[in-house]
């Protein structure tokens, strides 16, 4: 029977351990003991151990918080038959020999949190800035023939963001086309005018979805792959060799992403604008019943250089977005694995939003050129 | 004199990945309350016969017994509540990252133990306490030192008052202060717990301070090359690959 008994005699608070203490969790007789050894009519605690038998450190520990309290109320606590080498573990337990600094929870006033925030988002544009100059230098550096980037590098950057990437393209974009010739035929159908399924498809296509869709699927699965690898470098200090080696970071990790990346985004929404037209072109022919030589006629009338050239060019300035994000992220990770995870999260996140933000502006600007 | 009884006994032990035997038809046992050193050059199979003891690898061929249960012909389940009378501290720690060290050694508390959740807290202090961490419970594992981590990964191994503690160069990457607190703690602990504890080292300095019975795997034969206490095998080496690593290549 395992039992924690204790008695007040002349100001002295006698605490008897009897039987046997493993996986001792009596939290009513642990309460009891230390409401009585808190009361300021004890002088002293005696401990008696005579009749312990078995014990483990939950006796330990409730030794140990017994003799912590004692210390913050500065009395005696004395023993008798206590086991030698649970008397060691307690002491042990008590020889603190080492604080924190200081405590962690700072509570800052709501003016200074403004400010401390202010002052990391000051920050964070600077260093986004420092980046992109980086990568512009090394860009230049390029184009002198100075960078030291490796062709097998560039050319590993450019298997992966190209024929690597040709399945989940191809499928997402046949299913966007799909999607949309499915979603245009519903109001078309009313008017008697779903031969026009064939044409919003191949302008929907060619000026904005399929680059959109390429950007989307490219954020995901490469970009967030540059945040990775890069980031996990940075944990297993491979990037700070490289520092101390005298070698640009920017240029051995970061040049060959974001030029494979820039370069295959078009090839890649010209792939896309394909499978999506193949995409409306199966709803047409299979469930809008189009003859397929009318639907092609339609699609043929319907596309044009300029819609062409408009894809192509969101394509362009999406792969620079998401090639710099994913390597920004990636170079600023953390030295642990968590940031890793933190870091390409952000990369996909960041992509996208700014891919969304820099349609917005593209459109626009489009919109008051005439384009 | 009153003789030991064995904890841990490991027969016929082979270890082999594919065609490649690593290390073969070892026989040895750990007593109760032993500070046992495993012990080698590098690449002589140290680490994966601590995965095979911890049941991280399984064995090729033999078998280890642990408290009179054959662990290798146990079923998965059986080997995990073995396991909870083990403690591992592995090289660089392995604390989880996302919890704090409070979290870190309440885990196995909260998994199996029925102690209540404040008592759960009063054990991690207690434990945090005894490896010199008192106060640190709310920090990160990224907040503290490579020392400290090590320490912490020692309170998680002890959370559960395991028999056995089993280390996995714990040494490594420490300073010579931080490396003989660290064996202080783990004397200190095997005095005042009677824990059994397997070390898997090369480093010299703590072999011979806390080693209490060792073996040595020689990575030529494949087998272990010596027995003993480290300081007897250091006076009386029984060959010359024993005297040339107990001396630093000296002999």
């Amino acid at each position: 029977m395992v039992q924690i008994e204790f008695s007040i005699t002349n100001q002295i608070l006698e605490v008897f351990l009897r039987g046997n203490f493993i996986h001792f969790n009596d939290d009513n007789s642990i309460a009891k003991l230390m409401s009585a050894a808190s009361s300021k009519n004890i002088r002293q605690i005696h401990i008696t151990a005579s009749s312990l038998e078995q014990w483990d450190t939950s006796l330990a520990t409730v030794l140990f918080n017994l003799y912590k309290l004692a210390a913050h109320r500065q009395i005696d606590v004395t023993t008798s038959n206590m086991p030698s080498n649970l008397q060691r573990l307690v002491r042990l337990a008590l020889l603190v020999n080492r604080k924190p600094p200081q405590n962690k929870e700072v509570c800052e006033s709501f003016f200074a949190s403004v400010g401390s925030l202010t002052l990391v988002i000051l920050a964070n544009i600077k260093k986004t800035f420092l980046f992109i100059i980086d990568v512009w230098h090394s860009i230049e550096r390029l184009f002198s023939a100075q960078a030291t980037m490796r062709k097998i590098d560039w050319l590993y950057a450019l298997e992966d963001c190209t024929y690597r990437a040709v399945g989940i393209v191809s499928l997402v974009s046949f299913m966007v086309g799909l999607i949309l010739a499915f979603v245009g035929a519903i109001q078309l159908k009313s008017f008697g005018a779903q031969i026009y399924v064939s044409s919003l498809v191949a302008i929907g296509m060619t000026r904005i979805m399929g680059a959109i869709m390429v950007g989307v699927v490219m954020a995901g699965r490469t970009g967030a792959a540059y945040a990775a690898s890069i980031g996990s470098m940075q944990v297993n200090e491979e990037v700070d060799a490289l520092k101390t080696m005298g070698i640009s970071s920017t240029d051995f990790l970061v040049l060959p992403r974001i030029t494979a990346l820039v370069l295959s985004m078009p090839i890649l929404t010209i792939l896309a604008d394909f499978m999506g037209i193949l995409g409306g072109f199966a709803v047409g022919v299979l469930t809008l019943n189009i003859p397929p030589e009318e639907y092609l006629l339609y699609t043929h009338k319907a596309l044009s250089l300029t819609n062409f050239w408009v894809g192509i060019f969101h394509s362009f300035v999406f792969g620079i977005i998401i090639s710099l994000c994913g390597c920004f992220y990636g170079i600023n990770c953390g030295r642990n694995a968590d940031s890793v995870g933190f870091a390409t999260t952000k990369a996909v996140v960041s992509s996208i939003v700014w891919m969304i933000v820099a349609t917005g502006f593209i459109t626009l600007i489009f919109e008051v050129l005439g384009i | 004199m009153i003789a030991k009884t064995p904890q841990i006994i490991v027969k016929n032990l082979t270890i082999a990945y594919g065609d490649f035997v690593l290390l073969k038809k070892l026989n040895f046992s750990i007593n109760k309350g032993d500070i046992f050193i495993i012990m080698g050059g590098s690449g002589c199979g140290k680490s994966s016969l601590l995965h095979v003891l911890t049941g991280l690898v399984p064995a090729s061929k033999g078998h280890i017994i642990i408290d009179n249960i054959d662990f290798t012909a146990s079923t998965k389940a059986e080997q995990d509540k073995l396991m909870q009378r083990c403690g591992i501290l592995y090289q660089s720690g392995a604390l989880f990252s996302s919890m704090t060290l409070a979290e870190n050694v309440a885990l196995p508390l909260q998994q199996y133990s029925n102690y209540s959740d404040k008592f759960i807290r009063e054990l991690v202090e207690f434990k945090l306490s005894l490896v010199g961490l008192a106060g640190f419970g709310d920090y990160f594992p990224s907040e503290i030192s490579g020392g400290m981590k090590k320490r912490a990964g020692l309170a998680r191994a002890l959370a559960l008052d395991p028999s056995i503690v089993y280390f996995d160069e714990p040494s490594a990457g420490l300073d010579p202060v931080s490396s003989k607190l660290l064996d202080d703690l783990i004397l200190d602990i095997n005095q005042s717990l009677g824990t059994t504890i397997v070390i898997v080292t090369h480093e010299l300095e703590s072999i011979f301070n806390i080693g209490t019975n060792s073996i040595f795997l020689d990575a030529n034969i494949k087998q272990i090359g010596a027995r003993g206490n480290p300081k007897e095998l250091l006076k009386n080496p029984p060959n010359s690959e024993v005297a040339r690593f107990l001396t630093r290549g000296g002999k």
